[in-house]
């Protein structure tokens, strides 16, 4: 390290754990409230109580309770369950297609590429809502069904992320050489030019996730998202949004789990992000 | 590159056509029926016959599609049937305003996430480096319908600095543009969030590759480096970045302009495919496919510039 | 390297004049907009050129949620088209606010003995928005409209497929004959007269008789219109100058609008928001003239069982329904009919079927289902009282053993699959009388109806029907149409649950709001105190 920049690394190395350690504390807090919906929930999270109508913030409901008398906590619980397995089956679908796609394209590039792009193009200049409509009109609405639209939805900006990527790296000296070496393609494209694209697939896939639960939640809000029987955060909002001034606790705790899972997440990225950038 | 610009720009058409069969065949396949807005929905069956006969709905779908592309090449954009006027008139102004908001939208992406991302990046785990990654994480976990309720709340009922009441152009640019701002920023900020993000990342990632250290090592200033390396490379996926999310500005505005109540493409393309009006929503899917389609277009010329490795291919 | 420097600068010059130039595009096409006789241009101009002399205090910008479809007055296939052309269009007749019909473009009219022909006389002195004194000619090109002459001869107007002749008696008397004698055909004379020779242009001149008269329209935006000067009713005369009704669809932000200061009245905002307007506004809050009911599908199985049936109704709480999706605002209906046909109105069979999870389980048992079934309920997802109402549904009927799946589905596609393909197990809906009629409500469940969604079949019904509609004895049919609510009530035809509610939310500063049982928002009678 005779490099300039060892003082800048330095200082690098005392933010980076902050990141991590931050963000890993509130995603593992998320998960494990997450997971404690699954199993156990103060009370069921449909079931309605007159008595209990619009109650504030309690001992016997934290959370409070919804204009039905729906304890507050257990449809956060439960609506946080919804909308990670819908983020992460979502970043499952695009991503992984995103990647494949993108990677080949970039990597041969030709007639094959410019198609492909073309059709990435289409897709992403189809208007979501359109898109998201017909798949929902089609299947029905439902929370594989979103999956399945908004992963559809994903493909097209990872695929142009990652081959955006391999156009820089494929005619770098040290893809040259590997294929001077003879280096199989496939080989090149995962082992060699892959790793370098890291920081920018990690920072792609923090907010990849971000944008699945924002983007359920838009759905949500036009009344296309997932049934009203098994909720996301993103449906509670918007249920809730109409008595945001009266009822703020309906609103305020599951808008604050939304934004705490999506903090996490994305704090966990921007660490490992400055690791990988340290490391290389 | 004259040529291969030609392609592409065939190309391009080739994607809005693509997209507007996508669109036809959307329509058929999804259940309803134009004749329920227009005739209510306990009109008789043989008020519907003789409607659809009249529209020529009951034509085979190929044929709608025909007669609906041939008609669209020569600038008619057909007719509504909800809103019973003409589809380019009723388009006309909402172009105008979709645009506008997005212009504005992306101006001030542009103006916010630059000068921070640069910033964010010059001292990388700096105070102000943390300040910036905690607050862009945050505008970016925060659903747009909720941020633009929230910032109408704030901005004009406790601060009183807009009208929460759409002012149409006709009432002055001024205005307009005044009430535009406050939902292009409830586009702008989460957008723009993650272009600091991006920029932030991609110029760390650029600042440890091996052509940097060269550069250092033959007694380059950091701030030379930086503009003479860094930049240019990081801006690649900045742009592309960029250029997608024009797609996603698109999008965002359909959704802003349902809870400002802005009377744009994205609120009548929601209510034009509530109608079944296959007419609007055919030409507002190929306006905003046209809008997205050229700036991904207007990308790939822009990587040409900035990265000359980059070839024709 | 200068090279670069030049490209960089030139990148940042295209992104900073990137929103510039999209500008720039659009200010080109302004003028080519407007010699196409916009419709919201010419708007502006007026009101540029009336906000200069109009006392701000004297206008007003009502809130409305929904799109306006087509403006053709007498085509008017929505409600909300319907209540907001009241005041810029009358017919012979007007509605008024108890649900019987005025005279309006006529000053009165007879109705012949075999009830078949009805004689109007027009009244002197009625003029147009554009200044024409309205003729015979005029009134009788209007209703030969409503019946079809303008297109393949449907009617626009359902109702006047009764009708075989329209004719000018005289310059100042036209006759209508019908095929069967009807006393209800009058109600559908409320349809608009307008200039004749007006054609499909009437949705852009929009000139008609009433207290305001048409200025602008910008779809997806605002309606404007203004006080016409020369109406003939001057007791009745609009009390406002300008009246705007500004569409706005998101519901949170109608009420901030009305704090904001920009709305000075929002009609039909969901009950659910009463909290938020209570305390600052005026409020009034009425049932909206449907029957929201989990509506039963008795073509297909379990639903086919009127055990069943009456066993769902037993399990359900109405009470508790309309405590949650109202604030207990909400009328229980027990059959379908609304209150506001108070002639018909039937309260006592809302008190029939009161929560009894015991007999239910009992009705359950005997019906063959004693662990109770699994059901699906389809509710159109753009209304979120229904869909709240099924979601309370779905956990009264727990209690039984029936697991019911809510499946929300797009509004049209409700039309399409549920309305009128009768595919689905049961959907929670309003239904209204199209033509504001009592029999309306009734007539749809005899077995042959087409507008007979719920498949309901009963010999008794179809026969005491159509005696009631054979009557020409007013006690005798009122009778009839009681007895029939009773068989609907009886046999459970559907789970009749309420006449939902709704708010209507003023600033204070306004006063004279009146309801009326049919789709009317009458702003002539509103005036700042």
């Amino acid at each position: 390290m005779v490099f300039p920049r060892q003082r800048n690394d330095s200082t690098l190395r005392k933010p980076r754990n902050w990141y991590l350690t931050i963000g890993a504390v509130l995603t593992a807090c998320m998960l494990a409230f997450t997971a404690l919906g699954l199993f156990w929930t103060p009370y069921a999270p449909s079931a309605m109580n007159g008595a209990a109508r619009n109650a504030p913030p309690s001992a016997a409901h934290p959370f409070g309770c919804d204009a039905y008398g729906r304890d507050v906590l257990s449809r956060t619980l439960e609506g946080a369950g919804a909308t990670l397995t819908i983020a992460l089956a979502v970043l499952a679908v695009g991503a992984v297609c995103g990647l494949v796609v993108g990677a080949l394209c970039g990597y041969y590039g030709g007639p094959a590429d410019a198609l492909v792009m073309r059709l990435c193009d289409s897709v992403a200049a189809f208007p979501s809502v359109l898109l998201a409509l017909v798949v929902l009109a089609v299947t029905g609405p439902g929370r594989y069904n979103v999956i399945g639209a908004l992963g559809v939805l994903f493909i097209p900006s990872f695929a142009r992320l990652v081959r955006g990527e391999f156009l820089k790296y494929r005619d770098r000296d040290f893809v040259k050489s590997a294929r001077l070496m003879g280096v199989g393609d496939m080989r090149i494209i995962f082992v060699h030019i892959l790793p370098n694209l890291w920081p920018t697939l990690l920072s792609g896939l923090t907010i990849g996730f971000n944008n699945a639960v924002l983007a359920e939640a838009s759905m949500s809000y036009l009344g296309i998202g997932v049934s009203p029987t098994e909720p996301s955060l993103g449906y509670t909002l918007k249920d809730a949004q109409g008595s945001l001034f009266t009822l703020p606790w309906c609103t305020v705790f599951p808008g604050l789990a939304a934004v705490l899972l999506i903090l996490g997440v994305g704090l966990v990225g921007e660490g490992i992000r400055e690791r990988m950038g340290a490391a290389s | 590159m004259g040529k291969a610009m030609l392609k592409r720009l065939g190309l391009l058409i080739g994607t809005l056509l693509l997209v507007s069969v996508l669109a036809f065949t959307a329509f058929s396949v999804i259940p309803g029926d134009p004749t329920d807005a227009v005739l209510g929905i306990e009109a008789t069956d043989e008020q519907i016959a003789a409607f659809r006969a009249q529209m020529g709905l009951d034509l085979p779908v190929w044929q709608r599609y025909w007669s609906w592309l041939s008609a669209f090449v020569t600038g008619d954009f057909g007719r509504s049937f909800k809103f019973d006027m003409p589809v380019a008139k009723l388009v006309a102004d909402r172009v105008q305003v979709t645009l506008l908001l997005a212009g504005v939208a992306f101006a001030l992406i542009a103006a916010i996430s630059l000068p921070l991302g640069l910033l964010a990046a010059r001292r990388p785990g700096g105070v102000v480096d943390r300040i910036i990654t905690v607050l862009t994480q945050i505008t970016m976990s925060v659903p747009n319908f909720v941020l633009g309720i929230a910032l109408m709340y704030f901005f004009a009922l406790v601060l009183k600095w807009f009208q929460p009441e759409y002012v149409p152009l006709e009432q002055g640019l001024g205005p307009h543009l005044r009430f535009l701002v406050f939902p292009a920023l409830a586009i702008a900020l989460p957008k723009s969030a993650m272009t600091v993000k991006l920029l932030r990342g991609s110029i760390l990632g650029e600042l440890d590759q091996d052509y940097i250290r060269t550069a250092y090592s033959k007694g380059n200033s950091r701030a030379a480096v930086l503009r003479r390396h860094v930049l240019r490379n990081a801006m690649i996926p900045v742009v592309t970045f960029l250029a997608m999310a024009i797609g996603d500005i698109m999008a965002g505005s359909i959704v802003i302009e349902q809870v400002f109540g802005i009377p744009g493409l994205g609120r009548i393309l929601i209510s034009s495919i509530g109608n079944r009006d296959y007419p609007v929503v055919q030409a507002v899917v190929v306006l905003l496919a046209a809008v997205v389609v050229g700036c991904n277009f207007l990308a790939d010329l822009l990587y040409r510039v900035m990265d000359p490795r980059i070839d024709g291919r | 390297m200068p090279k670069f420097v030049k490209r960089a600068l030139l990148l940042l010059v295209v992104i900073a004049m990137l929103p510039a130039s999209l500008y720039g595009c659009t200010g080109g096409t302004e003028p080519t907009s407007a010699p196409s006789g916009d419709v919201s241009n010419s708007g502006s101009e007026a009101s540029a050129a009336q906000s200069g002399e109009l006392p701000e205090g004297n206008s007003v910008t009502v809130g409305i949620a929904q799109d306006l479809s087509s403006l053709d007055p007498q085509l008017a296939a929505t409600a909300g088209v319907r209540e907001v052309l009241f005041n810029i269009f009358e017919g012979l007749v007007k509605a008024s606010p108890d649900g019987s019909v005025t005279p309006a473009v006529a000053s009165d009219y007879e109705l012949s003995e075999d009830g078949k022909t009805y004689t109007f006389t027009l009244r002197e002195g009625v003029t147009f928005h554009n200044g024409e004194t309205v003729t015979v000619e005029d009134v009788v090109y209007s209703l030969e409209r409503c019946a079809g002459s303008e297109n393949d001869g449907t009617p626009l107007v359902s109702a006047f497929s009764n009708a075989v002749s329209i004719e000018a008696v005289d310059e100042s008397h036209v006759a209508v004959t019908l095929a069967e004698p009807s006393t209800e055909f009058i109600n559908a004379l409320t349809s608009p007269v307008i200039p004749a020779g007006s054609g499909p242009s009437i949705t852009e001149t929009m000139v008609g008789t009433g207290p305001f008269r048409f200025v602008s329209y910008a779809p997806q935006d605002n309606l404007v219109m203004e006080k016409y000067d020369g109406y003939w009713n001057q007791e009745k005369a609009a009390k406002l100058d300008r009246v705007t009704f500004k569409i706005i669809p998101d519901v949170n932000s109608l009420v901030i609008g009305l704090k904001g200061e920009t709305l000075d009245m929002v009609v039909h905002l969901p009950n659910t928001l009463l909290g938020e307007v209570e305390n600052e506004f005026t409020v009034h809050q009425n049932t909206m003239n449907i029957v929201q009911a989990l509506y039963l599908n008795n073509a297909v199985e379990p639903f086919d069982n009127e055990l069943v049936r009456q066993a769902m109704y037993y399990a359900i709480d109405v009470d508790e329904i309309i405590e949650f999706v109202c604030s207990g605002a909400g009328v229980a209906t027990g059959t379908s009919m609304y209150p506001a046909q108070s002639k018909y109105f039937m309260p006592e069979l809302a008190e029939n079927y009161q929560k009894d999870v015991e007999k239910a389980k009992e009705l359950l048992a005997q019906a063959g289902y004693p662990d109770g079934f699994t059901m699906t309920i389809t509710a159109p997802s753009n209304y979120a009282q229904h869909m709240d109402t099924a979601m309370v549904l779905i956990e009264q009927l727990k209690a039984v053993g029936i697991t019911a799946e809510l499946i929300p589905v797009e509004w049209q596609s409700w039309v399409d699959d549920v309305y009128r393909g009768r595919n689905y197990q049961s959907t929670v809906c309003g239904i209204a009388a199209d033509d504001m009629t009592a029999r309306e409500m009734l007539v749809r469940y005899m077995s042959d109806n087409r507008k007979n969604f719920i498949a309901f079949s009963d010999p008794e019904y179809d026969e005491v029907m159509a005696q009631a509609m054979a009557s020409t004895d007013d006690a005798e049919q009122t009778a009839l149409y009681k007895r029939a609510q009773e068989i609907l009530n009886e046999r459970a035809a559907s789970l009749w649950l309420q006449d939902a509610c709704e708010l209507v939310v003023m600033n204070p500063e306004l006063e004279g709001f009146t309801f009326y049982r049919t789709y009317v928002i009458d702003m002539a009678a509103i005036s700042r105190k």
